[in-house]
């Protein structure tokens, strides 16, 4: 048996990998099953909504030529901004992807290493139950931090800014730029750059505790830009 | 496949066929890449309309080298154990690691069968390819049989049994549920010790005529690929516990833990074949075999020199950030051995282009008519 061909064929092959499968694909695929999948247009949420408006907001003419103009009547309206906005998760989530961002950024917080204290509560598979982690974006590296927890922490100024050249905002970052998310300038995002600011600010906006900040402290108690943050580390 | 079974592939035009469909489906795949169009999965970025085609490859390099190994009566040789199961375990690999996170199941789940097919990737595609690679020619080298068949059995049935079973291995502390991630664990330590038995029988076969490693490349080649193969078990069976993974996970040391798996192990093996089969494929000696010196020299040195230091780095950067130090930091004190890591690389580059410039005179050199030179040291 050990040395036969049926043997070597049937029990090596394909017994053992069907065992592997089952074990470890088809009973977490089962565990979970219960957890409906999300589709993207269920994954807008309010918060979610803001910062896609506030995209609209600040870059008016880009956004217009991506999406066109929202359309009048108070239902229509709000179900077209659900729309586009929909659309251009996907898109991000997209670029997200092709552009290799999850290989140098991950998106899962362990319940080890102080991960809660720098970046947010711990991740729980129902995060996952949706259309944009097939496959799943767990991510394999990290150069840069983990972004799980990213949406709503920075104004979207700030990562259209970061996007266009990281250097001028992270000191000695190795994160490429990425001038073709722009028209020529910061302030000129193009469909992708809306697209993938989108995305980014819909990470982690399903959580209660959104947006979750690290040694959060309103803006008039915060000490001088170099004096450091002595006082908030307790 | 033909030397083993005394019989032809099933098709010399099949092997043509499948040879420039894989060139299509690299080519696919980079064009791919470069419009965007990745798969969100690690070592499966083939875009989605790349896979159908890729998998039907591997069908038909099944269907090609199968029958070979069905027309053969009589005791079939440990490579072909190997290679037999290799046929079956690729495709089933590539068919669930690029369709069922994409198309099956979402999220978590996604998630486990993702881990599970970079892993069979390596273990159930590359492993037996190269085991069986070594099975075939450290005894013809050696001129005598391999040290113990028992345990080959053992090495063969462990690997087949345990290997798959730790896919989970990759993704400790997710969401997946924790009973997975410990029945990962203990098979990942269990297959270590089914590979300490393979190296033991492997040295116990060299036992005796170890000096052969300082004339005869192949060998080197081979025997520097196992030494480093143990290591990187060795370190598999630590790095894989939980104690462990807290600090190294998102790491440099993973990285320097495949490149050493990769490099340091598999390429060595191809480059001790290609060492040994060019000037017989070629019925000429090699052109120059203090290029052959350097080349291995270069590799060698180059990749313990990356590993090492991306261990080193892996440890700091995890410290880093468990201590809560600001991100920027754990990148600031990365550079330095990004750069060693550059120059280690460029010495692999080096050595890699030094092979090829040598292949390249000994091809375009005046055939010999005499029996094949042994590829020995210059000194």
């Amino acid at each position: 048996m050990f040395e036969s061909k049926a043997g070597i064929l049937y029990i090596a092959g394909i017994g053992f990998f069907a065992l592997a499968f089952v074990s470890n694909a088809l009973v977490p695929a089962l565990m979970y099953d219960d957890i409906p999948e999300q589709t993207v247009a269920e994954l807008v949420n309010s918060n979610l909504r803001y910062q896609f408006e506030d995209l609209a907001r600040r870059y008016p003419e880009s956004f217009v030529n991506a999406y066109g103009d929202a359309p009048g009547g108070a239902a229509e309206h709000d179900q077209w901004w659900d729309e586009k906005c929909a659309e251009a998760l996907r898109y991000g989530h997209k670029l997200y992807v092709g552009e290799g961002c999850w290989h140098c950024h991950s998106q899962f917080i362990r319940p080890v290493s102080n991960e809660e204290e720098r970046w947010g509560p711990v991740s729980r598979s129902w995060e996952y139950q949706n259309e944009l982690n097939r496959p799943v974006m767990f991510g394999t590296r990290r150069v840069g931090p983990d972004l799980c927890r990213e949406g709503g922490r920075r104004s979207n100024d700030w990562h259209a800014v970061h996007f266009y050249r990281p250097l001028d905002l992270s000191e000695g970052s190795p994160m490429p730029e990425y001038p073709w998310f722009f028209d020529g300038s910061p302030d000129k995002p193009n469909a992708r750059g809306l697209a993938i600011m989108t995305y980014v600010q819909w990470l982690g906006s399903w959580q209660e505790s959104y947006p979750h900040y690290e040694d959060y402290v309103p803006s008039m108690e915060r000490p001088d830009e170099d004096g450091d943050a002595e006082e908030n580390e307790e | 496949m033909p030397r083993l079974t005394l019989q032809p592939v099933l098709s010399k035009k099949l092997s043509w066929v499948v040879y420039f469909a894989w060139q299509g489906v690299v080519t696919a795949t980079a064009v791919g890449l470069l419009l965007g169009e990745a798969q969100g999965l690690e070592w499966g970025e083939t875009p989605v309309w790349v896979d159908p085609f890729a998998l039907l490859g591997l069908l038909l390099l099944a269907v090609n080298f199968m029958p070979p190994i069905a027309r053969m009566k009589g005791p079939i040789y440990v490579t072909l154990w190997y290679f037999m199961a290799m046929f079956v375990w690729t495709f089933l690999t590539y068919a669930m690691g690029n369709f069922v996170p994409e198309y099956f199941v979402t999220g978590t789940a996604a998630g486990a069968v993702g881990g599970l097919f970079i892993h069979d990737l390596v273990g159930l595609f590359v492993t037996p390819l190269g085991w069986g690679m070594m099975y075939y020619f450290v005894p013809i080298l050696l001129k005598k049989p391999i040290w113990s068949h028992g345990l080959s059995l053992v090495g063969f049935w462990g690997l087949a049994f345990f290997y798959p079973l730790q896919g989970i291995h990759h993704f400790l502390y997710t969401p997946i549920p924790m009973f997975l991630q410990y029945g990962a664990i203990v098979s990942t330590i269990a297959v270590e010790l089914v590979v300490t038995t393979v190296i033991i029988n492997f040295f116990g076969t060299i036992w005796g005529s170890g000096h052969v490693v300082k004339t005869n490349l192949p060998i080197r080649w081979f025997y520097t690929g196992m030494i480093f193969y143990f290591l990187t078990c060795l370190q598999c069976a630590f790095q894989v516990t939980l104690t462990f993974q807290k600090i190294i996970h998102f790491t440099d040391w993973v990285v320097g833990h495949a490149h050493m798996v990769m490099f340091g192990v598999f390429t060595m093996w191809i480059m001790g074949a290609m060492t040994y089969l060019l000037p017989r494929l070629l019925n000429r000696p090699w052109y120059s075999l203090k290029a052959l010196e350097w080349h291995y020299w270069l590799s060698t040195i180059g990749i313990a020199v990356m590993s090492a230091d991306l261990f080193l780095l892996g440890l700091f950067q995890g410290w880093s950030w468990a201590a809560l130090e600001p991100w920027d930091a754990s990148v600031d004190i990365s550079f330095p051995f990004w750069v060693l890591r550059t120059i280690a690389g460029l010495s692999m580059f080096g050595g890699l282009l030094t092979f090829i410039w040598n292949i390249f005179k000994t091809w375009t050199s005046v055939p010999q008519q005499s029996a094949v030179v042994e590829p020995t040291s210059a000194a």
